[in-house]
């Protein structure tokens, strides 16, 4: 059977279909997916995150989190009020489970599960669709998995907005240097007209950090290796239930979430 | 030959200066949006395209439509085409001049635009389609003035220009194919992610584009010594006709598979765009406006004694054209970012300002389109063809 595959592949592609994509770049998800995620990414590193949820009680926990990110990437949180749900800059949220994982809400719910909030961030898709449409790699994937923007070379053209099924995409539609709270001097502020998106602290790992989110969440977010069988991510997944957002989608997230289950139940 | 442009009666000056002023009020209106970003729109976080990209997927395929002409003109030899034709392919030239300014507009970075081909991602369906918009433009303006100078010198066109016509063909649908894949591979779009979106695109594609070739070349006849024939614009209309009904169809398959199927995510864009969802319901008139346009249409179209009667027939694409602007100028676009991924609903109204760009594009293409429509119709009067023998 794969070997079929194989061999359509290679055939689609010396026919050159799809105008003159490599076939076998069209149809790499199909076979990754129809495998399993054995075929998933083999990189020696594949960065992600585990959000344990049952760690996270208090409305000032999550907003720690939130805040860490906000304040050392220089994330415009003075956009006026009026303006927010249209000009609104978020690398990292909370929102309910309902609005984080849309097609898997039951009515039974308990309600307390319901009010619960579940911090969102970037996937970093290991099919990632964003990266698929940028029409000049302005996004793009690193060999570790983590999904990179180029802010000087992105045109503004939003296609990776509309490919995000997460909405972890934010455009900034006036220039966000004015809404600023207190300026990071050691982090670029950006231009009006350019996507951006959190980068999985990129700069911080270069240094041997931690994200800043996962550093203020007191161990509830967790990141490392997932192409690790031994890092604590690793071993988290294997002894505790989880869930990724829309897995139904194919873009293979990064970012998993531990829900728990009994302290809901009351 | 674009000398003729320049010698022209009062109403050609008349025309010619609205437009330019209204080009001219929407390039600084787009000053304003350089200086101070997309933001002076109404698009959002959640509806991150608007008037600009749903004007464009529009205009494609106006543009594409010129091929209903040329197919039958130099495929079939269908000679009552001889007079219209041209009309169709600098109609096609103007819409893809106003397709690319939309997509520049759109930019949040527009001075880097050039990076699209500095940087050529195959992977990108937006790489492709600057790549094949690009080409029918040439493609379109080479073929027009060839065709038009050899008309004029009372030769046959150039043996090259052959070769251009067979291949403006297969180009035309693919402009409107690789537009519709711009919306029809997205993952989580359930609105957009449907198969049927390219055959959607094209039969309206070849229904609105014709439709208003209908009505330019009416105006034209009306105002100066050019006819295009009757029996033209009936052979038009005939399309007009059939690919309107195919596209009604197209829009039932999708209402149907949508709700049959009673999967929440294909109902509900649907549901927005023609119910509202928890009373957010911008778009619902003007998407019954649309409705009720396209069964006017049908109903001046589909019985012939009707649509051979020239002012039932104006009315008919007038309604077809409207019908479809909204649908696809508008619905389609705006129905695939609501609701949102979260489920929540942020909807979108253009601005004022947002509106006046965008009135200011379409007046450069019909400048376009009438400067160049000036030079063709010219060239006739002088050479004592502007009649059509049909
Ligand atoms: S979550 Fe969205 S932005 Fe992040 S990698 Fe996946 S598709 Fe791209
Ligand atoms: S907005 Fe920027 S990052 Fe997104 S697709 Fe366009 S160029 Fe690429
Ligand atoms: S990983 Fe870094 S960039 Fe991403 S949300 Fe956390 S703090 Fe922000």
């Amino acid at each position: 059977m794969k070997i079929d595959r194989r061999k359509f592949l290679k055939l689609a592609s010396c026919t050159g279909i799809g105008l003159g994509l490599s076939a076998a770049d069209i149809f790499k998800d199909t076979v990754e997916a129809s495998s399993g995620h054995s075929a998933v990414s083999t990189a020696a590193t594949r960065y992600a995150m585990v959000v344990d949820v049952r760690k996270l009680q208090t409305a000032e926990e999550y907003q720690r989190i939130v805040s860490a990110c906000n304040k050392i990437h220089n994330i415009p949180t003075l956009i006026p009020e009026k303006d927010d749900i249209k000009h609104e800059i978020k690398w990292i949220w909370n929102d309910t489970y309902g609005h984080a994982f849309p097609d898997q809400v039951n009515y039974y719910h308990p309600e307390a599960f319901k009010q619960k909030l579940f911090p969102l961030l970037c996937n970093h898709c290991d099919h990632p669709p964003c990266v698929r449409v940028c029409p000049t790699k302005a996004t793009f994937k690193r060999p570790d998995g983590i999904v990179q923007q180029d802010m000087h070379r992105c045109i503004g053209c939003r296609f990776c907005m509309a490919a995000c099924p997460y909405g972890s995409r934010s455009f900034n539609f006036v220039d966000p240097r004015p809404y600023i709270e207190d300026k990071n001097p050691e982090y670029p502020t950006r231009t009006m007209g350019v996507v951006e998106k959190c980068t999985f602290c990129s700069e911080r790992l270069e240094k041997g950090q931690q994200p800043a989110c996962a550093e203020a969440s007191n161990g509830a977010l967790v990141f490392g290796n997932l192409n690790d069988p031994e890092s604590e991510v690793r071993k988290i997944l294997k002894s505790n239930f989880s869930l990724q957002r829309k897995p139904e989608l194919g873009t293979m997230p990064s970012v998993f979430y531990v829900i728990g289950g009994e302290e809901y139940a009351g | 030959m674009l000398d003729k442009a320049l010698k022209g009666g009062k109403k050609y000056w008349t025309l010619v200066i609205i437009l330019a002023a209204m080009s001219g009020v929407g390039v600084l209106t787009y000053l304003q949006q350089l200086k101070y970003g997309l933001g002076i729109t109404g698009m959002s976080r959640d509806v991150s395209w608007g008037f600009y990209i749903s004007q464009f997927t529009f205009l494609v395929g106006v543009a594409a439509s010129a091929v209903m002409l040329v197919i039958p003109y130099y495929l079939h030899h269908f000679k009552k085409f001889s007079k219209i034709v041209i009309l169709g392919e600098f109609l096609a030239v103007a819409a893809v001049t106003m397709c690319m300014l939309f997509i520049f507009v759109d930019m949040g970075q527009p001075m880097r635009i050039m990076n699209v081909f500095l940087y050529p991602t195959p992977n990108s369906i937006l790489f492709w389609d600057a790549t094949v918009l690009s080409g029918y433009l040439l493609l379109n303006i080479t073929i027009g003035w060839a065709t038009l100078h050899a008309e004029k010198r009372g030769t046959a066109p150039a043996s090259w220009v052959k070769p251009l016509i067979y291949l403006s063909i297969p180009w035309a649908v693919s402009i409107h194919t690789v537009t519709a894949f711009l919306y029809a591979g997205l993952p989580g779009r359930h609105f957009w992610l449907t198969a049927i979106m390219a055959a959607r695109f094209l039969a309206s594609a070849f229904s609105g584009g014709p439709a208003l070739l209908i009505i330019l070349a009416l105006i034209v006849r009306k105002n100066t010594k050019f006819d295009p024939g009757k029996e033209p614009i009936q052979a038009v209309a005939k399309i007009v006709t059939y690919a309107m009904i195919a596209n009604v169809f197209f829009i039932l398959l999708e209402i149907f598979t949508a709700f049959y199927s009673n999967i929440p995510g294909h109902m509900h864009a649907f549901e927005y765009l023609f119910a509202g969802i928890e009373g957010h319901a911008k778009l619902v008139p003007l998407m019954w406006t649309s409705v009720v346009c396209a069964v006017i249409s049908l109903f001046l179209l589909i019985p012939y004694k009707f649509r051979e009667n020239e002012t039932l027939l104006i009315i008919a694409c007038i309604t077809v054209f409207i019908s479809l602007w909204i649908d696809k100028g508008f619905g389609l676009v705006i129905g695939g970012f609501v609701p949102n991924h979260f489920g929540t609903v942020t909807e979108y109204w253009p601005t004022a300002k947002e509106s006046l760009i965008t009135l200011g594009i379409w007046s450069i293409g019909f400048l376009v389109l009438t400067i160049l429509y000036k030079v063709a119709i010219s060239v006739r009067e002088e050479l004592g063809t502007a009649k059509s023998e049909y």
